[in-house]
Order: structure tokens, then sequence, then C-alpha cells
């Protein structure tokens, strides 16, 4: 069964019709990339799948977004819960004004309250581990995540994730302020991390596309045009708007 | 001929920017001639750490402490009162109010600042000092009690005003960042926002305390104004300001007395610029 799946999904800001009946099928642990030029709408729908765009004033949300199973667009769905379950990674790293321990235990904080002090230092060390930061940082721990390079800060943005177990990563962007080597780096994580997590990662880059992803989807003015298999997509899209864009002919 | 011009006004400009330096330095050398002066005949310590004030008797007895302690009683009072409300209404204008309520609550605040202190010291004495008079079965409402209430609400506006831009320039990715572990909208306020605005915050709360120190008009009519050291917060004070504004009237230029209120001129003086400046570096710690 897929892990996330939408059936014909709407959204509108206001007047402005955003998605435009989308149906994508997201399967698990597997990257899925997000495509299409700027303002297509794959950052809403990224943020639809855990319902970021609630903080907007003026979104209408039409049709269902079944992840495993459940609908999270539905009134009454534990928003919390959701977006434990189903982590985001933003486009500029923000790591919260606080130390880099306090940071990581953040979400644990919230979500669980009083937790002894040993729980802790093992959360922070595990997720440091996973997203390869602990060997640098395991002496500075107190020191402000402000401090830290942007490629470091990205890298703690998504071990505050790791910490709190979600299912399901959304990357927003995730490498668009950072060099190409620190992308390369982030991109290698990304494939360490498919082998726990299902990832959804929005680019507007076609190439990191290509190199990370497992599935593509393609969108533009707020349809989902084309979706399958990286390789497909690439090497034999079956929409002419879809060759179009990854020939460079627009976008 | 536009060359001339251009050098007249720039030249122009340059006088007016000077003078106003000049006058404030006017104005210091002033207030440090008249207030030294003292000192020759009086021991600063003795001055400071004084327990009586008894400026016209024979000899005059010039101790400031119980001022100061009014003074600060006083303003203590006041921050215990504004701080939380100020905070609290700032957090709610910024993050939680519709809209709407959002520009009517503003407005209000805004309304508060431009009340004058004379105004809300008159409305202080015919109904705040009554009503503590009998809800602490008193002899006189006129108490610390009474003006510290009425000076929260003349630090209310500034610290509500400020503390708010501080909370607003947080910068909204941290909010959303929260928003994505799954915090709630209060775990967002007081374990994100509220740390990242903390030294706008700080800075608030000084320049709130700063309106509340060096106010007069509103303490000298509601606080009783008798020079004693008090020893609850329900008794009559008499703040540095309070002296000077309800003496300077009566007392002898040239004489021990003049001199004496001019000091506490100084006192006061480095009181509020020890505020503005520890409110300056947490606005400056901000940027």
């Amino acid at each position: 069964m897929a892990k996330i799946s939408t059936n014909s999904l709407n959204l509108w800001y206001a007047d402005f019709h955003a998605l435009k009946d989308v149906n994508i099928s997201i399967e698990e642990r597997r990257i899925t990339a997000i495509i299409g030029p700027s303002g297509c709408g794959k950052s809403t729908l990224l943020r639809t799948f855990n319902r970021m765009n609630d903080l907007i004033d003026g979104v209408r949300i039409g049709g269902q977004i079944l992840i495993d199973g459940r609908n999270a667009v539905e009134p009454g769905v534990d928003l919390v819960a959701l977006r434990k379950k189903v982590g985001m990674v933003f486009q500029r790293p923000n790591p919260f004004p606080l130390s880099i321990y306090e940071n990581i235990v953040f979400g644990e904080k919230v979500h669980a309250g009083k937790i002894s002090r040993d729980k802790l230092d093992g959360i922070v060390e595990y997720s440091l581990k996973s997203v390869l930061l602990w060997d640098e940082l395991k002496d500075k721990l107190r020191k402000s995540a402000l401090s830290l390079s942007l490629e470091q800060k990205q890298r703690l943005c998504i071990a505050r994730l790791i910490a709190v177990q979600p299912d399901i990563v959304l990357m927003d962007e995730p490498c668009s302020t950072l060099d190409p080597q620190a992308t390369a780096r982030i991109e290698e994580l990304m494939r360490e991390l498919k082998n726990n997590y299902t990832i959804i990662i929005v680019t507007h880059s076609m190439q990191q596309a290509a190199r990370v992803s497992d599935d593509t989807g393609f969108m533009l003015l707020g349809e989902l045009i084309e979706f399958g298999k990286t390789q497909d997509i690439f090497t034999a899209p079956k929409n002419k708007q879809t060759e179009d864009y990854i020939t460079g002919r627009f976008g | 001929m536009r060359k001339l011009k251009e050098f007249i006004i720039e030249k122009l400009i340059l006088v007016c920017g000077l003078a106003a330096i000049f006058f404030v330095v006017l104005i210091f050398l002033f207030l440090l001639k008249e207030g030294l002066a003292l000192f020759k005949s009086v021991n600063p310590f003795a001055f400071i750490f004084g327990k009586s004030w008894y400026p016209i008797s024979e000899p005059a007895q010039l101790g400031i402490m119980p001022l100061i302690l009014g003074s600060l009683l006083v303003t203590l009072g006041a921050a215990i009162i504004s701080i939380p409300i100020g905070v609290a209404c700032a957090v709610y204008i910024s993050e939680v109010a519709p809209s709407k309520t959002k520009e009517i609550l503003k407005s209000g605040i805004e309304l508060l600042a431009a009340i004058p202190s004379v105004v809300l010291g008159f409305i202080g004495m015919v109904t705040l000092v009554p009503w503590v008079k009998s809800v602490f079965h008193l002899p006189t409402g006129l108490t610390a009690l009474s003006g510290s209430i009425m000076l929260a609400f003349m630090a209310m506006p500034t610290i509500v005003s400020v503390a708010e831009d501080a909370l607003y320039s947080v910068p909204k990715n941290y909010k959303e960042g929260a928003f994505a572990l799954g915090a709630t909208h209060w775990q967002t306020i007081y374990r994100v926002m509220l740390p990242a605005a903390s030294s706008g915050i700080v800075a608030a709360v000084m320049l709130g305390i700063g309106r509340v120190i060096g106010e007069t008009m509103a303490v000298m009519m509601i606080t009783g104004n008798s020079a004693i050291i008090p020893h609850s917060i329900l008794q009559p004070v008499r703040t540095l300001t309070a002296t000077i504004a309800a003496e300077m009237g009566e007392a002898v230029v040239g004489s021990e007395h003049y001199f004496a209120l001019f000091a506490i001129g100084i006192v006061l003086f480095v009181i509020s610029f020890i505020i503005n400046v520890t409110a300056d570096l947490f606005l400056h710690k901000r940027q």
C-alpha cells in the first residue's frame, strides 16, 4: 500500500487555485522528488502533507490525503500527531536560537514532557550520529546552534527531526542555500536515511532530482503532469510538457 | 549659485545638530555645578545614606535614603504589576489576537500612552486612592501601592509596544520549524518565540521602568509624600522626583536645600542613565 496517496486534492489560497485535482501515490522508504518551475505548486503540495498551509489565512483544501490509510485533511485530525509523524526540513535552515542540545531535544520535550537526562543524552547522540555530526559537535553541545555553518545547521535541522522519530520526511529545497560540496553531502545523507524513512523532496534542480530520487513527479500550474520512476521520467517522458521542461525548453 | 545654496543649507543643518548637543551639555553641566556644590558642606555618603530628610529644620538634615527607597519601592511595585501584564499583552497582540482585535488593542495601547500623567494622577486620586483605603482598611489611601498601580498603567504602553515589536521581528521560520515538529501554539510561544525575543523584551521592560522612575506628577498626587523610610507598600512614601517638584518652589536659591535638590537630580539622572544604557545594550544585542 502507498505510504501517502491523494485523491483529487485541490487547494485554494483565497481565490487562487493552487493545486488542481492532484492524484499522487508515494511509496514507502523511497525518495520521491517533485519538480517543476517556480509557482507550480510543488511546495504547496509538500506543505499539505503536514498541514503547514494551515498557518496561512484563507486556505481551503478539498479532496483526500491518505497517510497510512488515514485521511489527513478531514476536520478533527490531531495536527500534533500528524506533524510528529510527518516531519519537515525547510529551504532556509532554521535552527532555534537555542543551544545545539536544546534544538535536538526540543521535539522530545514538547511531546513527552518530563524525561530523564540520560534518555535525552541518548537521543542527542543518536540523532547527531544519524546526520554524521556527532564527531564534529559532541564537545560543543552547549554552544548556540546559530554559530554553526549553513550545512551544519541544515544537518542539525534534520537531526532535530530524527529525534522525534517521524515516518516521513518532507524536504522543501533543502540544499538551495548550500554550496555544491555541502549539497553532495546532504544528498548522501538522504540516501542513507532512505533505509528508515520515506522522503519527499521538492527541488527546482532537475539534476538533483535525477541524482537522488527513485520516483519523480512533474508539476505545472498546480497540476501533477506526470509521475513515475525517475529513470523513466528523465529518459522517456510520456508527456510533451515534461519533455520540454526536462530538456530545458522552459522553466 | 547652486553650490552656495547647498553650502548654506549644509551648514544650517550642522548648526541645528550642534545646538541640540550643545544644550544637552549645558543642562548637564548646570546640573553638575548646582548639585555638586552641595558636597562642599555635606558629606556625599551622609547625603545618600542619611535616614532623615528635614531640609528646613535647623540644622537641616539632608539624607535621601527615604526618597531613594520610596522611588525604588514604587518602581518595583509598578514593575511587578506591569511586566507580566505587559508581556502577556504583547504575546496576545502579536500571536493570538485576530487581526481586527489586534488593531483595536494597538490603538488602545497608544491611547493609554497619550493620556497626560497629571490626568492619570487625578483619576487615580479620586478612584484608586479611596479603593486602596477601603480594601486594606488603611487610615489613608495615599500609599506606595496606589502609586505603583498608577505607574504600572504608564509603563505598560511602552512595555507592550516594544515587546510586541520584538516578538514580531522573530523570524517566521522559527515558528514554522516549531510547528513542523508538532509543537502546539503555546509551546511554540514559550519555548521558541519568547527566548528568541528575550533581549527585546528585556529592553522593553527597562524602557518601561525608565519611564516609571522618572515620572513625577502622578506619584506626587497619590503617594502621600511623606519622607520616611517605608516598611510596607501600604505606607505613604515620597519619591526623588516628587521631592524636587514639591520643594523647588520654596527652596531659597543658593541655599543648601536648593543644592540638595539638584544633587537629587544628579542621582535620578544616574539611575535613568543606567537603565537606558542597559535597555540600549539589549536592543543592540538583538540586532
